[in-house]
């Protein structure tokens, strides 16, 4: 415990970079993933442009990538292919994820269990450094011949197989990626399972320690496959193997000297496999989060408790059986095509049961807008769009003629950015006076938040109409195909969208970066909420908790009739 | 503060979710492995003389038994006998490079024969999964090897045995992946 006399500062090495702390590994996955996510962006600016203005130079920044990438500020199509491959891999596995459950995770689900660590503080410390290392060689493959990995996030063999060696980078990042998630997810499940304090039966937990203890779990199951799949590409790249490759192949001409016989869409299962449950670790944390927001700030207690933990825990196990509905055109018999259809509409019921009850705890509430709730109210509707318009995808007539158009496009980022990023971005304004004892500044916070939302939906909802009127996915030059001329027209506004977009976000980060070292000093609890996080000291000490909490009741006890005051912690 | 809810070590409750993680890796290969084996034109399955059962047969009887003397070391650190623990634990390290061993010298002999890991579908998989197989027997050894020196420092005794018993449910794991493999590529 920090209050112990034999308790010396740790050197500054141990403490800020090798820190085996729970909290300083959670921050340094909150900067390192937010770094990414910042970058990420960057590459779908330079996109946007490409696709606003096809062969026009890249104004200001267009001189800077050189002939191999954009000759004359012009981009070239691998230079394209790269930036599409790199922006979904970075946002997905780099970005959202790491700071889902990386930063999320690490630093709040043994607050709210009323742990002192992590189980095991060294795993954690190599999980971050094993994804920073991936990171790092994610963004080096930019500086391999031919550039980075171009075949997609998805990269689908055999095209891969035959991309310039970028791709081999990617497959060996992606293994770093992996490993540090597999550290992680054991981490998170036995410290869930063993560590929660006196009195924390599982039915006592937060919607948020239940969002990340399956997560964990998904991640343990899904990551190996793709480990697996990955594996079999890194052979077929380099040690000569044709898992992938059927035989006869020719590539530019001339005959590939393979032995052939493999399948290519033995990768897209594989891939699939882990993809499908990664949607559900990108939004799980995320709904975990608004329903700390919703209960605290609504003042009531969270409508359908057991229903949402349920909902939660039939997510995870129906998301292993629903991977085949993003292969619906790869020629599967109709019959299994049948099979994964129904799956896929019975995932929507526990996804829209937990909307609803995120919906109904505002039913007669007294809010307060706070700009973390503003954040959660929002996720709401935008998370509703994503969700019900990934229900035309999952049926086998409508995804036949809207797989890979612009409209998968908007359906998932409606999902995953007005979805699990607002919900992320409202987390940090949630959980900031915890963190660093002050509180972030609430007028720029409001200017974040309606930039943020409005600027979002400017770039994704002209994605449904683009998608609808038949423009595909993946285009270099959308203006080549005489159909888009009409869509066209929305390009320049969803470019300066994405622009306004980047300028909201430097009210955050200063405000992040001020508030850090001036903002207003808060109180332990100061919005006054129940769970355990709250109860230890504010930014909490090595070790967190100055005694071990014991829990006498469940999570959301607001306004209990007859208490003095609104809300009772769990450890009164 | 040491507190915990279960009753079940961390170690012991991470290593079967380690476990059971790794399940689903050599999972996704023995079922990548049946796929193509049942639906591709051109899989070319090497006769047995290319094989060699009565090797591997051998081979698995050496890995067998190296999970026996597992568990008695596992029992002789438990009654406190760390000098009969040792002698268990070398054995068992022992019996697990000569599989290795054994296994190399096969490897020589298939890729003389022409079988190897770019030659078709099944020399590929059979060079991945055993090779695989293999690298986690190594990591096993490292394992054992930190185990034995620990044991022989006076670490463990008959309270204090989890990272002995860690070991063993790992090196128990690797075999039961070979007793699958071996009917997958030898028998079948």
């Amino acid at each position: 415990m920090s209050s112990s006399p034999e308790h010396h500062e740790p050197s500054f090495i141990r403490k800020y970079v090798f820190s085996l702390d729970h909290k300083t590994i959670g921050l340094q996955y909150m900067f390192t993933s937010l770094t990414f996510l910042l970058f990420g962006f960057g590459l779908m600016l330079l996109m946007r442009w490409q696709l606003a203005f096809p062969g026009k130079p890249i104004p200001i920044i267009g001189g800077l990538f050189g002939d191999t990438f954009a000759p004359g500020g012009i981009m070239l199509p691998e230079f394209y292919n790269q930036l599409g491959a790199m922006h979904g891999t970075i946002m997905v596995f780099l970005g959202v994820v790491p700071l889902g459950v990386g930063f999320y995770g690490n630093y709040f689900l043994p607050l709210q269990i009323g742990a002192g660590d992590m189980a095991f503080p060294r795993l954690n410390m190599m999980s971050y450094w094993i994804y920073f290392m991936g990171g790092v060689l994610m963004l080096s493959s930019f500086l391999m011949p031919g550039g980075a990995a171009q075949s997609g996030w998805t990269s689908y063999p055999p095209l891969s197989v035959i991309a310039p060696p970028g791709q081999t980078m990617w497959l060996i990042s992606m293994t770093f990626i992996i490993t540090s998630s597999l550290f992680g997810s054991i981490n998170f499940i036995v410290t869930t399972v063993n560590m929660r304090a006196p009195g924390l039966n599982w039915m006592r937990l937060p919607v948020f320690v239940w969002a990340q203890f399956i997560t964990a779990i998904l991640l343990l199951f899904a990551f190996p496959v793709l480990q697996a799949g990955a594996i079999l590409q890194l052979l077929d790249r380099v040690a000569g193997t044709s898992f992938y490759l059927p035989a006869g192949l020719v590539v530019s001409g001339t005959l590939l000297n393979r032995a052939g016989g493999g399948s290519a869409l033995l990768y897209q299962h594989l891939f699939w496999f882990l993809a499908h449950p990664e949607v559900y670790v990108l939004i799980l944390p995320a709904m975990g989060i608004v329903a700390e927001i919703l209960a605290t700030n609504t003042r009531k207690p969270l409508f359908g408790y057991k229903t949402i933990v349920r909902s939660i825990m039939f997510l995870g196990v129906l998301s292993f059986v629903v991977w085949a509905h993003h292969m619906f055109l790869s020629g599967m018999k109709t019959s299994l095509a049948r099979i994964f259809m129904v799956t896929t509409m019975v995932i929507s019921i526990p996804s829209v049961a937990i909307l609803s009850c995120y919906v109904f705890s505002l039913w007669g509430a007294s809010i307060r807008f706070r700009v973390p709730m503003l954040f959660a109210l929002a996720f709401l509707p935008l998370f509703g769009i994503g969700g019900l318009t990934g229900l035309p995808l999952g049926f086998l007539p409508t995804d036949i003629y809207l797989h890979d158009t612009y409209y998968v496009i908007g359906h998932f980022h409606y999902v995953v950015v007005t979805g699990s990023l607002i919900a992320l971005m409202g987390g940090i304004y949630h959980w900031f006076p915890k963190i660093f004892g002050r509180s972030m500044n609430e007028f720029w916070g409001k200017v974040h938040f309606w930039g943020t939302v409005v600027c979002m939906n400017g770039i994704f909802f002209p994605m449904f109409i683009q998608g609808l009127a038949g423009m595909q996915r993946r285009l270099y030059d959308p203006t080549v195909q005489a159909h888009n001329a009409t869509t066209q027209i929305l390009s320049p506004f969803q470019l300066l969208a994405a622009v306004s977009l980047l300028v909201f976000q430097f009210p955050f980060i200063i405000n992040l970066f001020v508030s850090l070292f001036k903002g207003q000093k808060t109180v332990e609890n100061p919005w006054e909420a129940t769970t355990l996080e709250w109860a230890c000291p504010s930014p909490p000490p090595h070790g967190n908790f100055l005694s071990l909490p014991q829990v006498n009741r469940g999570p959301y006890e607001y306004s209990v009739p007859g208490m003095k005051k609104d809300w009772s912690a769990q450890n009164e | 503060m040491e507190h915990n809810s279960t009753g079940i070590p961390h170690g012991k409750l991470g290593m079967w979710i380690f476990l059971s993680s790794e399940i689903m890796l050599f999972g996704a290969f023995i079922s990548a492995y049946i796929v193509l084996r049942m639906g591709s034109p051109n899989f070319g399955v090497p006769p047995e003389a290319i094989m060699g059962r009565p090797l591997a047969t051998i081979n698995t009887f050496v890995l067998i038994t190296s999970s026996v003397t597992m568990v008695l070391a596992l029992a002789a650190i438990q009654r406190d006998n760390t000098k009969q623990f040792a002698m268990f634990m070398v054995l068992t390290s022992l019996l697990g490079m000569t599989f290795l061993g054994i296994k190399g010298y096969e490897y020589h002999h298939k890729i003389s024969e022409g079988l190897t890991i770019s030659s078709g579908l099944f020399g590929s998989f059979y060079f991945t999964l055993t090779g695989l197989h293999a690298l986690h027997m190594i990591g096993g050894l490292i394992f054992n090897a930190y185990v034995l020196i620990n044991g022989l420092r006076g670490k463990f005794n008959s309270r204090h045995y989890e990272r002995v018993e860690y070991a063993g449910l790992y090196w128990h794991f690797v075999d039961l992946v070979w007793v699958i493999l071996f009917p997958v590529f030898y028998l079948i």
